[in-house]
């Protein structure tokens, strides 16, 4: 009797070991407890479960389910936590992948670590070029990193850019201003400051002028000082690079204000549902880049978010882009016949206009984003009356008009 | 330029002075450095975002009870974690930086990092000198100028008042007429609490709710009560006066440079305090008690 309860409680014991075998298991690492983190893991999880239900990932022949391992990275707060949880998740959960990443700051540590254990890092978060000039400047050790999404800085700048000649011409004619005037926000962080010198160096050849430069600390919960300065330069568009705190608090405040002003950038905290709610209805009139909404960037995009607003009831953010990742590790490992992270390389490499939810992806030899108009730029989006409305790139399907205050 | 540097520097100081009013009220009359004082500002923010927005409780109602949520919350505090090691200046220290974390993960837990905001009291801007003030931040200047007079009365115009003087004279003395000084401590840290708690309530409005918002103005109060002089109330003002137009003359004249206006701040208190270590109103408060 003895021997046959020890024999069920080995058993038991080995069983869930035995059946991880057969798993591909995918960490998905970032802020939890912030809603960047909490779409990293939705997207992973309609990537799953899509694969899951569909019988997993072929390799080799043989089917594998995914398996998703939950890692708060807490890199807003702390790049030594960021780096730990990605150790943890290639030493201690034996993760074969890892997707995420937000903080530019923390995603170049992480890279660091996934990079020192040969692993593929599919980013969906950080910005910043150097993640890709790494690859450039020492291929053979980084060339295990990725990013799906977002486009390096140096190319988000370039959308910016598209968007604000749009909303400048809009300016010109409406308003009949000949040469619109831009005050600069951008917050004193690593990622905005390409697109701070590219927007000194341009708006001038682009006949806007650029009436001054205000960088707030990212944690800055009060800009009334800056926006007072605004209003007294007579900005007409107000060039915001902002992920924190302070894209609330700004958008709420200009519109406390009733500025003739209108806002325009990267607004992370913009992009997010929440963002009416945060700003109290004040936030009439911000606009951003995004990555989602309702307009057919590829055709994946609308069934896509429909499906996460079924599940989640809630719009996708950017970071919600590891569905894309996980459906590019799928194709490539069911390409590859593999789960080796080298002989994965080369296979991503040569992936040419991969058709995801978020964009029509080719990586340049730097393993970032080939940048174009319609395929890889995102879209613009503007808070009416609390919702947030797709404007940019006009030519796509279900793009509407783009209002001044 | 200069109208916009007078309206915001006042505009800014007021917020600041209703925070700062508290912390040095509890540092001046019972000798603690309460570290926990922005996070019970925080807690209140919290409190009055649950009931206004999520459940739909009247503004006033919601506020009151937020501010009376808080203020038992402290008292609680008080006895739990703060009297048990008062003897102890460094120990009160850090029990309640442990206060102030535990409160900020327990809202990270409950609510998530998320940035939260609360509807203002009242809408609107008024035009000031070709300045726009949202009328919400005429209510926290309003609101930080009543809390300074009811503050000044409450100490000088009534027993309690003495009472809290007296201990903070000497507590020994107080103690042996017949004065319950850990009575008076706690009604102290009560009232404290109650100033920082009406500053959640008012200040959030203008700001975002979220579990680390205590963190910044802690270190801008700090250089305040420290530049005003540790305790002294007038110093409180005056400091907070001093730091706000130090930050909005910081943002108007080198934007580039708009965040370091805590730093410059912080720099203006290290120069204040190297010629005069004490701070702005030290002596003054020293003599006075």
């Amino acid at each position: 009797m003895l021997r046959r309860l020890i024999f069920a409680l080995a058993a038991a014991l080995v069983a869930p070991a035995a059946l991880a075998q057969g798993t591909i298991k995918i960490a998905v690492i970032g802020p939890m407890a912030y809603v960047q983190g909490e779409n990293h893991w939705m997207g992973a999880e309609l990537a799953r479960d899509d694969i899951n239900n569909a019988g997993g990932i072929s390799v080799g022949g043989k089917k594998m389910k995914v398996e998703l391992i939950r890692a708060d990275s807490n890199e807003i707060q702390s790049v030594s936590d960021a780096t730990n949880a990605m150790e943890r998740v290639i030493t201690s959960d034996k993760a074969d992948f890892i997707v995420g990443g937000f903080r530019s700051e923390a995603v170049l540590a992480m890279q660091e670590v996934a990079m020192d254990y040969k692993k593929l890092f599919l980013g969906c978060g950080a910005a910043d070029a150097k993640l890709g000039q790494n690859v450039d400047a020492n291929y053979e050790r980084y060339k295990y990193w990725f990013r799906v999404t977002p486009t390096k800085a140096p190319d988000l700048a370039r959308t910016l850019f598209a968007v604000l000649g749009s909303i400048a011409g809009q300016i010109r004619t409406d308003l009949k201003k000949d040469k619109p005037k831009v005050a600069i926000v951008a917050e004193k962080v690593l990622w905005t400051q390409g697109i701070v010198n590219a927007l000194q160096a341009n708006l001038p050849k682009m006949n806007m002028e650029v009436v001054g430069l205000w960088q707030p600390s990212p944690t800055a919960t009060d800009v009334s000082a800056e926006l007072s300065a605004i209003e007294r330069s007579g900005a007409d568009i107000v060039f915001t690079a902002v992920s924190g705190p302070v894209g609330i608090v700004l958008g709420r405040q200009m519109g406390e204000r009733k500025m003739k002003a209108i806002a325009f950038g990267i607004n992370v905290e913009a992009q997010k549902d929440g963002v009416w709610e945060a700003t109290a209805g004040k936030g009439n009139y911000v606009s951003t880049l995004d990555t989602y909404g309702m307009v057919e960037v590829t055709p994946k995009m609308v069934p896509f978010v429909k499906e996460f607003e079924a599940r989640f009831h809630k719009e996708p953010t950017y970071t919600a882009a590891t569905y894309d990742a996980i459906m590019i590790l799928k194709d490539a490992i069911e390409q590859a016949g593999t789960t080796s992270a080298d002989k994965l390389v080369p296979v991503l490499e040569g992936l040419k206009d991969y058709v995801g939810t978020a964009a029509t992806l080719t990586w340049d030899k730097a393993h970032d984003p080939v940048w174009a108009v319609g395929k890889t730029s995102g879209i613009a989006v503007q808070w009416q009356n609390g919702k947030k409305v797709p404007f940019w790139p006009q030519q796509t399907k279900g793009m509407k008009p783009f209002l001044l205050p | 330029m200069l109208q916009d540097i007078l309206v915001t520097g006042l505009v800014n100081g007021g917020v600041y002075a209703l925070l700062a009013i508290g912390f040095s009220l509890i540092f001046g009359v019972a000798r603690i450095v309460n570290i926990a004082h922005t996070a019970f500002y925080m807690l209140a923010a919290y409190c009055f975002y649950t009931l206004l927005v999520r459940l739909h409780v009247p503004g006033a109602l919601a506020a009151l009870a937020s501010v009376a949520a808080v203020t038992a919350l402290s008292v609680l505090c008080y006895r739990l974690v703060i009297e048990p090691v008062r003897e102890h200046e460094s120990a009160v220290l850090i029990a309640t930086i442990a206060l102030a974390l535990i409160f900020q993960e327990l809202m990270l837990y409950f609510y998530g990092g998320n940035f939260l905001g609360i509807p203002s009291a009242v809408d609107g801007v008024l035009m000031l000198f070709g300045v726009s003030i949202p009328y919400q931040r005429l209510l926290i200047l309003a609101v930080a100028a009543a809390a300074l007079v009811a503050t000044w009365y409450l100490l000088y115009r009534t027993r309690l008042g003495l009472a809290i003087r007296a201990t903070a004279n000497d507590l020994e003395v107080a103690n042996l007429m017949g004065m319950n000084v850990h009575r008076v401590a706690m009604t102290t840290v009560a009232i404290s609490v109650a100033l920082a708690a009406i500053a959640g309530v008012v200040v959030a409005p203008v700001f975002v709710v979220d579990p680390f918002m205590w963190l910044t103005p802690l270190v801008t109060m700090l250089a305040i009560v420290v530049l005003g002089g540790l305790g002294s109330l007038k110093g409180s003002l005056v400091g907070a006066l001093v730091i706000g137009y130090v930050e909005a003359i910081t943002v108007f004249a080198l934007p580039q440079g708009a965040f370091l206006k805590g730093a410059v701040a912080l720099s203006i208190m290290v120069l204040v305090l190297l010629a005069r270590p004490e701070g702005l109103f030290g002596v003054a408060f020293e003599e006075e008690r």
